[in-house]
């Protein structure tokens, strides 16, 4: 009855979300202001009707009902609770319901909160959402319905990919779709502005905080599978430039681009065809990561099925959606005019040059994600595109956008000062130098580039901090009015700082780890032991244990560092019953200074076994140079002036400021 | 479903459990005495692709095939090879799949040279833009004497 009630949710919300397409585009036509106002309800309707299929599936879920095929197929009553849940959206069924359910989330949030936006840019926007609802809801409908009962209802369930329980795994799809679909209301707004003709300074601020709100999300995301397959994989990588993570980082590049862009646009209201471009753009990258990943055109963990009849289904959504938006833009852009001027030393320069790196460099890796796919198809040749070709691609586009980036911020609007903003810049620029020089003189081994690299890094962050510092004039003016301009400073100069600073710790700990990491393979029997990184470890043995759907072994392995205790690892193998596959768990000691990471292997013929050790310098620093960067953009979002609906006065008020400079 | 559909897919389901449940890659009997050529032997590993598994080179994966390749690549290292006869024996064998980083050749053209041919067109189109902007007659040229003082009367007054 659960399953039924979910399944019959879905089918209303189908209808719902075509009458919220609809009937606003008509209203809009024959100028009745009561058909358009149907949107907001019908939104806020179609994201109630999703939640319900949605909790229908989970609670099938979580009381283990096999007779519903899609848990069957997912799900073993033996599993862990909190994979029960994550379990709904470990399967292509379920996560597309997930999918919807955000996507409905984001378009019932404009239709509560959105109650300074014009009416009529209000209901077309949420026309264009409803009509997204509606084709992935037909999706899902026609070729991907989790609801499907079996009978007889089997005993129990065939599990889980041992792979997927893992509670980072297990809150990364989430992050990952709330990312990628957040962009669908930059996407909205965009073609809402192209359907009316009209756009200005207002619409960046309208669309701004949406943007910001997935492109946080979507950062989480991606860090979250990094560091899952850091201490999942078994080997410590943490970017393996794998199509599927690349169909999550290119929407990135161009979200990054877009929260930039529409900067500009919302204090100089130039920019303005561009920026709507690049929310197309942007959620078409969503769009095209969800088909190359759930059409299995890449054959991976995340390809849950392969099944030709769902790649042909959304690749005819993409066609419509991206083909669609762009000959709209095609139409009707000329008609959104220039905006504002400035010369090419200003903040707008800056900020050009910000976009010019960063499509181009989401260019690259979409270039090589899909031209082994193209040159297969059209030629029949393969050929194989992997890391030593994105990094010789990505890398000379990013470092100049990473060298830049301080600059930005110091420079004026309209027109800026390259030589003050650089004699500004000179204390930061002093310490990265120092940073160089110092690594250069202790680097014993690895690439003699690295020391510059974490310079850059250093850069980034000292950068940061000499923005803030000019801000609040530091070393200018007295204390209080320092601590006085402190507090007045707006957050959003908060965030965009601290997002660049966590930026510099992602590099620090990217160029460490690659050009320091050490390694040991060896064949160790119990007893022996081990040095890496001063660190010794010896090898106590192995022993099996029983977990709660799974049987393992488990290598014990005692640390010491100049003699004193530190920890003791326990690497593993586990076999799971039902699934009859196996993991490898990493045994990992996390220090400021490092990972020591230790992985256990077979048993080899002599009673040894095969242990690989590694130490992974400052690998830390990535992940938390990305939390850093979510937390920089929350407290952009909570910045007044980006809520919607800001007073007026504070306008006024920063019109009044920027005239007098 | 014909068997040999059936086989393809018991087939591709044993692979795709060898690709997850990697992890092991180099094994210890498999490293070589001499330091210098092991270092080799790891570099040119990792720019050859486990051609059994996802986007994974020989170095990272411990599917037999990759231990095949590894172990081979270290034998034409004793024997003397330079690494580039090296990779053009295993390219030979296995074909240009193999290559995680591809070859400049006519039909990677295209691949190699996008990146470059998109920059410099978002460059030029930034250049026209700014230039039709100037030729427009809208420069931003500095204000006048006049008009400074015209600003800074109404600045006062406000």
């Amino acid at each position: 009855m659960i399953a039924e009630t979910g399944h019959y949710a879905l089918i209303l919300a189908l209808g719902v979300a075509i009458v919220q397409t609809l009937l606003p585009l008509i209203g809009a036509r024959v100028r009745d202001p009561q058909l358009a106002a149907v949107a907001a309800p019908a939104a806020q309707m179609q994201f109630v009707l999703v939640a319900i299929a949605f909790i229908a599936l989970t609670t099938a879920y979580v009381t283990s009902d096999f007779s519903v095929a899609n848990v069957w197929q997912n799900s073993h009553s033996a599993k862990p609770l909190l994979y029960k849940f994550s379990g709904v959206w470990g399967n292509h069924e379920g996560s597309m319901i997930l999918w919807v359910l955000i996507l409905t989330l984001f378009g019932a949030a404009v239709a509560t909160f959105g109650r300074n936006l014009p009416r009529q840019l209000k209901s077309n926007v949420l026309a264009v959402q409803g009509s997204i609802g509606a084709a992935f809801l037909l999706f899902i409908i026609t070729t991907s319905n989790p609801f499907i009962r079996l009978s007889p209802a089997p005993f129990d369930g065939q599990g889980l990919n041992p792979v997927l329980q893992d509670p980072a795994l297990a809150f990364h799809p989430p992050f990952l779709y709330a990312g990628y679909v957040g962009f669908s209301m930059a996407f909205s707004f965009a073609v809402a502005a192209l359907i009316e003709g009209r756009i200005d300074a207002a619409w960046a601020r309208w669309v701004r905080p949406w943007t910001l709100a997935a492109w946080m999300c979507l950062t989480l995301g991606i860090a979250m599978g990094s560091w899952w397959a850091y201490y999942e994989l078994g080997w410590g990588g943490f970017w393996f430039w794998d199509p599927v993570e690349n169909a999550s980082f290119m929407p990135w590049l161009a979200g990054t681009a877009l929260l930039h862009s529409a900067l500009v646009m919302e204090k100089r209201d130039a920019l303005k065809v561009w920026t709507i471009l690049l929310a197309i753009i942007t959620f078409s990258l969503s769009l095209m990561g969800t088909f190359l990943v759930r059409s299995g055109v890449l054959t991976s963990v995340h390809a849950f099925a392969v099944d030709p009849a769902r790649g042909i289904f959304i690749l005819a959504i993409m066609g419509v959606f991206i083909g669609g938006a762009l000959t709209l833009f095609a139409w009707r852009a000329p008609l959104l005019g220039q905006g504002g001027l400035f010369a090419p030393i200003s903040r707008e320069g800056a900020l050009v040059l910000n976009n010019l790196l960063l499509t181009t460099a989401c260019a690259a890796v979409f270039v090589g994600t899909l031209y082994p796919l193209a040159l297969e198809a059209v030629t029949g040749d393969k050929i194989s595109v992997g890391p030593p070709f994105f990094n010789l691609t990505f890398a000379p586009l990013i470092v100049p956008l990473l060298l830049a980036v301080p600059f930005g911020p110091l420079l004026a609007w309209k027109r800026g000062d390259l030589v003050a903003a650089a004699q500004r810049l000179m204390a930061a620029a002093c310490l990265a130098l120092a940073a160089v020089v110092l690594l250069l003189a202790l680097n014993q081994r690895g690439p003699w580039l690295a020391p510059f690299g974490i310079g850059l890094g250093v850069w980034l962050i000292t950068g940061a901090l000499t923005e803030i510092a000019y801000r609040v004039k530091l070393g200018q003016a007295s204390v209080s009015e320092i601590g006085r301009r402190l507090g007045n400073l707006p957050r959003a100069a908060y965030g965009s700082a601290l997002a660049h600073a966590g930026l510099g710790f992602a590099v620090i700990g990217i160029v460490a780890t690659t050009a320091w990491r050490s390694e040991a393979i060896l064949a160790l029997k119990p007893g022996e032991t081990a040095e890496i990184a001063g660190y010794t470890l010896s090898f106590k043995g192995v022993a099996p244990r029983q977990g709660p759907n799974y049987r393992e072994r488990v290598a014990l392995l005692e640390v010491t560092r100049h003699g004193n205790a530190v920890t003791k690892l326990t690497p593993s193998k586990r076999e799971f019953t039902v699934e009859r596959s196996s993991t490898t768990e990493a045994g990992i000691q996390a220090s400021w200074r490092g990972d020591l990471y230790a992985v256990l292997g077979d048993e080899l013929n002599n009673g040894a076994y095969t242990i690989r050790l590694y130490f992974n310098p400052l690998v830390r620093l990535i992940w938390l140079g990305a939390l850093v960067m979510f937390f920089g953009g929350a407290v952009s979002l909570s910045d007044r002036r980006l809520r919607v609906g800001a007073p007026k006065r504070a306008q006024a008020k920063a019109a009044a400021i920027s005239a007098a400079e | 479903m014909p068997r040999r559909h059936i086989r393809t897919l018991l087939l591709s389901l044993a692979l795709s459990f060898l690709a997850l449940a990697s992890a092991h890659a180099v094994q210890p009997d498999e490293v070589l005495a001499d330091a210098a050529l092991e270092a080799r032997a790891r570099a040119i590993s990792a720019g050859l692709r486990c051609l059994v598994c996802q986007n994974q080179s020989i170095d990272d994966s411990d599917a037999p095939l990759a231990r095949d390749l590894r172990l081979l690549v270290r034998e034409r290292l004793k024997a003397g090879d330079s690494d580039q006869e090296i990779v053009d024996f295993v390219v030979a064998r296995y074909g240009e799949f193999v290559l995680l980083k591809p070859r400049f050749l006519p039909h990677t053209l295209l691949l190699w040279f996008a990146t470059p041919v998109v920059f410099a067109a978002a460059l030029s189109l930034i250049w026209l833009a700014h230039r039709r902007r100037k030729a427009a007659g809208q420069s931003l040229a500095p204000l006048s004497t006049m008009e400074k003082r015209q600003l800074k009367r109404l600045l006062d007054e406000g």
